[in-house]
């Protein structure tokens, strides 16, 4: 049931709202009508059987050491969509990206409650290895970071280091082409992955990251340090991978949620409760008819 | 130009003084320049006069013979020796301790109490005075061991010395690693080992060579702890293996220059001449294994 859209209906639809932002005083802007016309392309289907969900939080709680940084979040993460988080800075969306792979805890004194089932697993569960979680939940960072290696050993690296066996060019072909690299790059495949473009570099990224055949895409703000060209590529990539992959974005930009996403859920931290999950639902209803108040300010841009 | 006083908004002025400014900024240029030009002075002064004092005993022979009471025949031979064997096992002891160290404090060990101790002491074992070492080595390894007075007990004595240079270099070098890397690789699956094994080290490597070439050149010009442990001034074999007795270039150097004769001393100026070639060349290698690895990671 995935969305197929050509470069020439992205760029029709994109078109009005660079060139007249409607946003009074947020820096994202609200969605606009474009966004939400793309976004009715999206499923309409609101109940999900549970064999199409591939993550789910179940009453999740977290602290870095004493301070409350996710409240009871309760989602779940369907299958080959595009799943969006949202909110203003400090709502822990980013805490319950890095809660999917259990990253948080490599900051350290970290405490949990709750459940996150991948595949019906709960991935804090006693006898669950972490490093084998984030095998299978790949992750994709702010600000590109390849390693200041050849793009091919870029590539393999995570396929080598889980004991891989396979041929190697045939990987690396497939994952660049997934990742809409391989054209670019095809040339010279020993070039320094630094020696790339930022928008180049977080495609490696991704290639990187898919190679190991994640069964979950998280990406945390991928698009923020890059130009809005690479911005646009970087967006249509998750929608094709988005055919055969679980890809969570978090992001800041509202526009960008409405654009590729599926899914939205919409955060907020206030004095009592810290990262909360307000809503959650397609983004095509939680654009266009925000259940909560909350969501509704926060997307028209009247928040604070 | 802009004139030294401009209205601003509401009236204020800025004086801005521009000339003063630019004085100060050149004022503080010169006084640099006189410290770096007082500290090359220096050296150069001391390189000249050793030099002039060593050329005329400089020859092969003066390399390839043992020492003797007779100036013209006598030779940095032992000394040469003792010191490329007891920088090999100081290095070889030292180097691989101090890094599993760093790396152990830096990467796995938590921020706890425990380790904040561990970490102030460290960094406090740095500065105590090499004779105390010494002491230690001779307690330890000379009489609890029963190493004797021999080129091992003197190289463990070392590696102690240099160790809390070497850690507080290699972890400064493993701090400066971007934890982007270590995110990346962990985010792939890859356990803190592989993360360690291929990222953190290959990109610390040439940070960590620098500290251990700190550390080294410091050894090999130390004296003290290896009078205190038992090397020889007198020593007319080459060392044939760590439990050889041994004798080293500045104990040599040290002994020639407190005897009466004059032809001893040109001989001590000799001596150190010899000494900053193998300092040199030691740092060359360091240097050029560095450049080496990081092209390479």
């Amino acid at each position: 049931m995935s969305i197929v859209r050509g470069a020439e209906t992205e760029n029709q639809t994109r078109e009005p709202r660079v060139t007249a932002p409607e946003g009074p005083q947020m820096v994202d802007g609200p969605a606009t009508a474009g966004d939400i016309a793309q976004a009715k392309g999206a499923t309409r289907r609101h109940e999900m059987p549970s064999d199409n969900v591939v993550v789910s939080a179940e009453n999740f709680s977290l602290w870095y050491g004493s301070v409350r940084a996710l409240t009871n979040v309760s989602l779940e993460i369907p299958r080959n969509k595009v799943t969006a988080i949202i909110g203003p800075s400090g709502c822990g969306k980013s805490t319950l990206l890095r809660s999917i792979n259990r990253m948080n805890e490599l900051i350290g004194n970290v405490r949990t409650e709750g459940k996150v089932l991948l595949e019906g697993r709960d991935v804090y569960g006693k006898d669950v290895d972490p490093v084998e979680v984030r095998r299978r939940v790949g992750m994709v960072f702010q600000k590109p970071n390849p390693f200041p290696r050849s793009i091919r050993d870029n590539v393999l690296y995570g396929a080598k280091i889980n004991g891989y066996r396979g041929d190697y060019d045939q990987l690396v072909e497939q994952s660049l082409r997934q990742a809409a690299l391989w054209d670019e790059v095809k040339g010279d495949l020993k070039k320094s992955g630094l020696a790339l473009s930022g928008g180049q570099q977080q495609r490696l990224v991704i290639a990187r990251a898919i190679a190991v055949a994640p069964e979950v895409l998280l990406m945390d703000e991928p698009a923020s340090a890059l130009d809005p060209i690479a911005t646009l590529k970087i967006e249509d990539l998750m929608r094709e991978l988005a055919e055969n992959y679980t890809i969570v974005v978090v992001t800041h930009n509202m526009q960008q949620a409405a654009r590729v996403s599926d899914y939205t859920a919409f955060m907020l931290s206030d004095e009592k409760t810290k990262g909360m999950l307000v809503e959650f639902g397609p983004t095509q209803q939680l654009f266009t008819a925000p259940q909560d108040k909350r969501t509704e300010d926060y997307i028209t841009g009247r928040f604070g | 130009m802009a004139s030294s006083t401009q209205v601003a908004h509401g009236g204020a002025t800025f004086r801005t003084n521009l000339a003063t400014r630019r004085l100060k900024g050149a004022l503080f240029v010169a006084l640099g320049l006189a410290a770096v030009g007082i500290g090359l002075l220096t050296l150069l002064t001391l390189i000249i006069d050793v030099v002039v004092d060593a050329v005329p005993w400089l020859s092969w022979d003066f390399i390839t013979s043992y020492p003797s009471r007779f100036a013209e025949e006598s030779g940095i031979r032992a000394g040469l020796l003792g010191t490329v064997w007891l920088m090999a096992l100081t290095i070889l002891i030292a180097l691989p301790l101090g890094v599993l160290s760093a790396v152990y404090l830096e990467e796995y060990a938590g921020d706890n109490r425990f380790t904040r101790f561990v970490q102030v002491n460290i960094a406090n074992l740095a500065g105590v005075p090499s004779i105390v070492y010494g002491l230690l080595g001779l307690q330890i390894f000379v009489r609890m061991m029963r190493l004797e007075r021999s080129l091992l007990a003197g190289a463990l004595t070392m590696a102690l010395l240099i160790l809390p240079i070497i850690i507080v270099a290699s972890r400064e070098a493993i701090r400066a690693v971007p934890s982007s890397f270590r995110d990346a690789s962990l985010a792939l699956g890859a356990t803190k080992w592989q993360t360690v094994r291929n990222h953190v080290l290959p990109y610390a490597f040439p940070g960590i060579l620098t500290g251990n070439i700190l550390a080294a050149s410091r050894a090999i010009g130390e004296t003290a702890p290896l009078l205190v442990i038992g090397a020889l001034a007198y020593v007319a074999t080459s060392p044939s293996g760590p439990l050889s007795r041994f004798t080293v270039l500045p104990i040599q150097i040290y002994n020639w220059t407190s005897l009466p004769q004059q032809d001893f001393h040109g001989l001590a100026a000799a001596g150190i001449v010899v000494l900053l070639a193998v300092l040199l060349t030691m740092n060359s290698i360091a240097i050029y294994l560095r450049q080496r690895l990081s092209r390479r990671y």
